[in-house]
């Protein structure tokens, strides 16, 4: 039909639109020239060795992953907790918390980065590693809480009534029935907040003292113009280790096949 | 009795109390460091700071709300940051119809799937990363001006500008808009959609008449997404906006990292704040909340 094939071709745009930005991003980090400019007239490697050795790079990568990994496990815990909290509650009560809890991604991110400066500024808190981690486990405690909470509600009541009925308490009914149900929506919520937090730079500049995660990094090396060639390399690298995490969540999710953020 | 069981039998038995009990950390984490934090900003907005020591001067003073309704160039920057954010909205409610519509009607499950992981893929790819290659792709020698010029078109000037932040801002968030609207497409039983066209309405006044509006707390619900990031951004404005560009979050950084002047940065935060606080609140009604 003729009005399907108007709308492919739409389709065509918008995915081009969607692709060809990052296309181009991952083309500059084999470029030659050290200010990019297109096109690319030779082809290299050797950024990606200058990169490696940079040692800034390396701190602001290795801080990165730290406070990653740190806010990923606080969100798995309390985002797991909340979900089955609100899994069980009555309609009414369950929208007042689903509501507050969807908050710090609904709301910018630039209030989320100023209430936490206000806080710390408020009690005389000094930034450091703690309060980038804190600021970063709040929204990934949503990230896993929409996952698990999707997951709980097609999750069936009469495999934990069964559970009880067969005279196991609560926290057996857990380790051996909801947690093994749960494990993988849990999983890809857990690698969903890594990808957010690893990437995160609106929040943690109001959050990071003196040091730098990569975004913080990334994000001063473009403003200021230097070292533009190792940027290049240093987002290639992220597209690639994001898109990695993000299709195994995909994966982990399974037959719904969307991934809350 | 063991421990675990008696309190498994409470729980059972009260099962508010079960619910209290796995809510109480994270509700005291939110409550503890967000909800405490968003307190803060407004109480400190009523804050003021010494100019000699750059100490915070606790108090109450309207002084920095003052200063912002008074001061021609805030507006301005207020209209700027909400118009964008509106453009952006509308232009990604039209970007993702076409999508989500083949998604969901007109692909089959394989290619439907395939389709998916495309938008998941670079909602979740580095933001910094597309921003980045938006400002190389608009600059002078970007790809844009050497392909206007290979089909033989004059140069464009639109790096570091409004129309360069709404591009890229369309661009950014927008995933976050197909991914709802797809889901609220997926919501509309087919025979309605049958129904209709028995009726005699043709495709066009289908969409119109009954698609579009089925599927209005998909495009809200996603609105959240398109308007709220923008509202609340600004790596993007310096990066690709230049001079002349700022928005509100401009505003709030370069007080809080320059001038330390934390007090008027949190009066001005609390404006998208009540922006959104309306928005969320209409939103409520429209029922997105049950298509995020």
């Amino acid at each position: 039909m003729r009005s399907d094939a108007i709308i492919w071709a739409a389709v065509a745009v918008v995915f081009s639109f969607l692709f060809i930005p990052i296309i181009v991003i991952v083309l500059y980090a084999f470029s030659t020239a050290p200010i990019p400019a297109w096109p690319i007239a030779a082809f290299t490697l050797h950024w990606f060795a200058d990169t490696w050795a940079d040692q800034a790079v390396r701190q602001a990568l290795l801080l990165s992953l730290e406070v990653a990994s740190v806010a990923t496990v606080t969100a798995m815990i309390l985002g797991t907790l909340a979900a089955m909290a609100v899994a069980r509650m009555q309609s009414g009560a369950k929208e007042v918390v689903s509501f507050i809890a969807v908050l710090p991604i609904a709301l910018p991110g630039i209030l989320t980065g100023m209430a936490l400066a206000a806080y710390f500024a408020f009690w005389g808190i000094n930034l450091s590693y703690w309060t980038i981690v804190a600021g970063h486990a709040t929204f990934c405690v949503v990230i896993v809480y929409n996952n698990v909470v999707a997951r709980l509600r097609r999750m069936s009541h009469s495999l934990t009534d069964a559970s009880a009925d067969l005279g196991a308490d609560a926290f057996r009914t857990f380790r051996l029935i909801q947690l093994p149900m749960m494990a993988s929506a849990i999983g890809a919520g857990a690698l969903l907040a890594f990808a957010l937090s690893f990437d995160e730079v609106i929040v943690t500049t109001f959050t990071a003292g003196a040091q730098n995660t990569l975004p913080l990094w990334i994000f001063g090396a473009i403003r200021l113009g230097q070292q533009l060639p190792e940027v290049n390399v240093v987002v290639f690298a992220i597209i690639l280790f994001t898109a990695i995490p993000v299709l195994l969540a995909q994966k982990l999710i399974g037959e719904s096949g969307k991934v809350v953020r | 009795m063991s421990l675990s069981k008696s309190l498994s039998a409470f729980g059972w038995r009260r099962p508010g109390a079960a619910s209290a009990a796995l809510l109480g950390l994270p509700a005291i984490w939110f409550a503890a460091l967000y909800l405490a934090a968003i307190g803060a900003l407004l109480i400190t907005s009523f804050w003021t700071v010494d100019d000699l020591s750059g100490n915070l001067i606790p108090g109450f003073s309207l002084t920095n709300f003052q200063q912002l309704v008074s001061g021609q160039v805030y507006i301005r920057i207020a209209l700027r940051t909400i118009s964008i954010a509106a453009a952006v909205t509308i232009t990604d409610v039209i970007l993702a119809w076409p999508v989500a519509y083949a998604m969901i009607r007109l692909a089959s499950p394989r290619l439907s799937a395939a389709m998916m992981a495309g938008v998941m893929v670079p909602l979740w790819s580095s933001y910094l990363a597309r921003v980045y290659a938006w400002r190389v792709i608009l600059s002078h020698n970007g790809l844009l001006n050497w392909t206007l010029i290979e089909i033989g078109l004059p140069r464009a000037h639109i790096g570091y500008s409004n129309w360069a932040m709404w591009i890229v801002f369309s661009y950014l968030w927008l995933p976050f808009m197909i991914l709802p609207v797809a889901a609220s497409v997926e919501r509309i039983p087919p025979s309605l959609l049958e129904a209709s066209a028995d009726l005699g309405a043709r495709g066009f006044t289908t969409f119109c008449r009954v698609m579009l509006p089925m599927a209005v707390p998909g495009m809200v619900a996603g609105a959240i997404f398109t308007f709220s990031l923008t509202l609340g951004d600004y790596v993007t404005p310096m990066l690709v906006g230049g001079r002349g560009s700022d928005f509100i979050g401009n505003v709030v950084y370069s007080n809080v990292g320059v001038t330390n002047n934390i007090p008027f940065a949190a009066a001005y935060a609390v404006l998208p704040l009540g922006v959104m606080a309306v928005f969320l609140l209409i939103a409520r009604k429209l029922g997105a909340f049950d298509a995020l």
